[in-house]
């Protein structure tokens, strides 16, 4: 397969572009955040991005969807990235899609996947228990209890868990923590008896939750894939979330040094252009050439995950690894040559600093995926 | 099956039958590349029937045409050669730079009676390559290079000074950036010609390196006479050509950290540094530069994959070369640090049998030119902010 976009999946592009910047660029999340909207995103441009067809973009068509892979969906949280769009595409048409998909029963998929994909339905992953993104350290416990289970324990950066109509929890039902076996996913409905969820208000004004878990009574048809056997599952579904972050984090540096450079070629001190300066234009060259180099690996790592599932995770540990740190280059590169204005709220630069440093954390940082290279290659 | 697929399957069985085990393993020294040229000599039996096989498949240069010798084979056919060849650790059975540097400015720029000459001797070896661009004054800023051709009948006549040519002491042939107006502006008076090294007035003094090696030469012309048929492309406007041979150098010189990839990095470290009991390596921080040194490269490698088919698209801008290789050299010193790190003190021998005349101190010292020949990384860069990027001052 070429590394380059099809036509088709440019079209895809084009479209995705074109409603996002027309209808959530920046001043949308800033509109957001200076409202304290409850929500945090907008319904109604959910309700556009599911007649678009992109919520049900990972859907079976036999479930309604379009049955498109991650390269396409990597293509839509790009654009995403471009202007910092809050939406639920990433847990609700990307994550919970793909577990869904790929690990429900044919029951949980009827039930589920037609409303993922006509937008009535959102969803949440819930991971993460500590600071950092350590899947194999899952503590909430599943205990058995009549025919089903009992959850207690509690789960912290769960994207979107505020407004979810459904969570996907990872629970540990035997061994203990760092164990790959013994984990297992549960379908959970957020009303249940004990769930109790704060939204967390993030440094990037998108959504988070906490979510405590008290005893949650889940039936057994509640449960996502085999019982102690959900880390395979897991895993796949994180490495299509890592995938489709990098993707984001593409479009959030692009975008970012889009802007820097125009700006380097508007502002003058010293009776120059600023881009006149070769300390600067060598620092624009090399983030431009991070960039590219970057833009190469995450498709790669799509293009792997579509083509090769079983094989992808050495692609998506260099992609998510790449497109942190360059993020976290071109948003620090952004600020400083923007110089003052940089720093300043009114300028939208900072908010590409902040969504840079939730996406660099969002399911493995780059440190975490270089160890998860070099266990990979055993050494 | 696809055809694709199905010279896919072909490419792999003929590699397997022809490619020798010896041709296999990651190359140890200098004399592992076959440079070809009139005074060729093989290192070893595998190393000849290797390139012999290779020549007669046209494979030496797989995607030129088959009447200069090449294999006719379309960019995605020859880039199956390429990842079938890197699959099982193939050596490339060639190394030129008649391939990698003047070969694609004679296919654009050069006549039929030149193609017809040269190229068929490029692909089979016959003749060795140097290139006479930099001048003792003109290193960066190549285009102030004062080397003179005068006009005398139907021949130039040239005299000047080449400096850092590559080989030159074992070259056959030169490509050559001499001037042909002086009087024009500094770009608009060069012209690119070739000529035979054992004319008459060339003459060579190797210049010794920091790794111990000598691969560099000044050379001299006095009085060469070289016939007026020999200049590429137009008179005057050799400096077209040179920039798009640059275009070329600077890709190959990108690729170089893969030709030589060996053993993986973390075993070689584990093997001189030892693991601890769940297999990581013994020194986390250079456990850590390791991991990430190998993204980059992973990385890396995608994007020189992307560049290729960004081409076949018509999408690649041309200056993408100097991008591509600011960062493998870069990313390739890299590398040769940490296989210094990894080493230790047994990487800092330079003379034992053991360390194979210091194969590795040797090649971490040659890597630093990596940034420097073909341009530096300041002048990749600077024709990245300016062309690409677009960015003001001249
Ligand atoms: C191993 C090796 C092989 C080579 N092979 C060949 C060969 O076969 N044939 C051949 O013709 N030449 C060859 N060269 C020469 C090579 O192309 C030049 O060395 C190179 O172009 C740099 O020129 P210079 O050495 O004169 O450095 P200079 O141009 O003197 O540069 C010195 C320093 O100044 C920096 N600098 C210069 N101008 C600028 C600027 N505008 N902005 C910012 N920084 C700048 C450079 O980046 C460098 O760091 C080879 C060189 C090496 C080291």
């Amino acid at each position: 397969m070429a590394l380059v976009l099809n036509e088709e999946q440019s079209m895809l592009r084009d479209s995705a572009r074109g409603l996002i910047s027309d209808k959530a660029p920046v001043s949308h999340l800033r509109q957001l955040r200076d409202a304290k909207d409850a929500t945090g995103f907008s319904r109604e441009l959910w309700k556009a991005f599911a007649e678009m067809g992109f919520s049900g973009l990972l859907v079976p068509e036999n479930f309604g969807g379009s049955g498109l892979g991650c390269v396409e969906a990597g293509i839509v949280m790009e654009e995403i990235g471009r202007t910092l769009m809050p939406s639920p595409f990433l847990s609700t048409a990307v994550l919970a899609a793909s577990a869904l998909s790929r690990g429900g029963s044919g029951a949980q998929k009827s039930q589920y996947l037609p409303k993922i994909s006509d937008g009535s339905l959102l969803a949440a992953l819930a991971i993460d228990e500590g600071a950092k993104h350590r899947p194999l350290q899952t503590r909430l416990q599943a205990v058995r209890s009549g025919n089903g289970f009992r959850l207690s324990g509690d789960k912290a950066f769960v994207v979107d868990g505020h407004v979810a109509d459904l969570l996907i929890v990872a629970a540990r039902s035997a061994g203990k923590a760092g164990e790959r076996e013994g984990l297992t996913l549960f379908l959970v409905d957020p009303k249940t008896k004990g769930i109790a969820t704060e939204r967390t208000a993030m440094v990037d004004s998108h959504n988070a939750a906490r979510i405590v878990f008290d005893n949650v009574e889940v039936n057994a048809d509640g449960v996502l894939g085999e019982v102690d056997q959900g880390y395979g599952l897991l895993d796949g579904v994180l490495n299509i979330g890592r995938g489709a972050v990098a993707s984001e984090m593409v479009g959030l540096s692009e975008e970012v040094f889009g802007r820097t450079v125009t700006y380097l070629k508007e502002r003058k001190q010293f009776g120059k252009l600023i881009g006149e300066f070769q300390a600067l234009q060598h620092r624009a060259a090399q983030l431009y050439i991070e960039i590219e180099i970057t833009r190469a690996a995450v498709l790669k790592a799509l293009q792997t995950l579509d083509g090769d599932f079983a094989n992808a995770a050495a692609a998506v540990a260099v992609a998510k690894a790449r497109a942190g740190a360059t993020a976290t280059q071109a948003v620090q590169e952004g600020v400083q040559m923007h110089g003052g204005m940089g720093m300043t709220d009114q300028f939208d630069i900072g908010f590409f600093m902040k969504r840079a440093r939730v996406c660099q954390e969002l399911f493995g940082d780059a440190n975490f995926h270089a160890d998860q290279l070099a266990r990979m290659k055993s050494y | 099956m696809s055809d694709l697929e199905k010279f896919r399957l072909e490419t792999r069985a003929w590699l397997e039958a022809n490619c020798p085990p010896e041709m296999r393993r990651p190359m140890t020294s200098e004399a592992d590349t076959f440079w070809g040229g009139r005074n060729a000599k093989f290192s070893s039996e595998p190393q000849r029937v290797w390139f012999e096989r290779m020549r007669d498949k046209g494979w030496t240069v797989p995607h030129w045409p088959k009447e200069y010798g090449g294999g006719g084979l379309d960019a995605e056919q020859a880039k199956i050669v390429r990842q079938e060849m890197a699959a099982i650790g193939a050596r490339q059975p060639l190394v030129s730079f008649g391939i990698s540097m003047l070969g694609p400015a004679l296919l654009k720029y050069g006549t039929d009676a030149q193609k017809k000459e040269h190229l068929p001797k490029i692909t089979a070896g016959l003749i060795r390559w140097c290139q006479g661009y930099s001048e003792p004054n003109a290193g960066s800023d190549l285009a102030s290079l004062q080397t003179r051709a005068e006009s005398d009948g139907d021949d130039y006549v040239i005299n000047g000074q080449k400096i850092w040519t590559s080989y030159a002491n074992y070259a056959d042939w030169i490509f050559c950036l001499v001037r042909t107006d002086p009087t024009a502006k500094k770009h608009d008076g060069i012209s690119f010609i070739l000529f035979d090294m054992t004319s008459k007035g060339v003459s060579t003094k190797p210049i010794l390196l920091i790794s111990g090696y000598s691969p560099f030469c000044e050379t001299f012309f006095d009085n060469v006479r070289v016939p007026k048929s020999h200049v590429v492309g137009t008179v005057n406007r050799g400096w077209d050509v040179a920039k798009y041979l640059l275009q070329h150098e600077r890709a190959m010189i990108s690729g170089m950290g893969e030709r030589g990839v060996g053993r993986p990095l973390g075993q070689v470290a584990a093997d001189s540094i030892g693991s601890d009991e769940q297999g990581r390596l013994e020194d986390a921080m250079l456990r850590g530069q390791i991991a990430t040194f190998e993204i980059d490269e992973a990385a890396l490698a995608a994007a020189a994959e992307r560049a290729v088919d960004l081409a076949k698209a018509g999408q690649a801008h041309p200056a993408f070369s100097s991008a591509m290789k600011y960062y493998g050299t870069e990313l390739n010193k890299r590398r040769h640090e940490i296989l210094m790190s990894a080493g230790g003190v047994d990487a800092l021998e330079w003379e034992s049998e053991r360390s194979k005349g210091g194969a590795r101190p040797r090649a971490w010292l040659r890597t630093k030119a990596n940034s420097i020949e073909g341009g530096t990384s300041e002048v990749m860069l600077g024709i990245v902010a300016k062309r690409i990027l677009d960015l003001p001052g001249a």
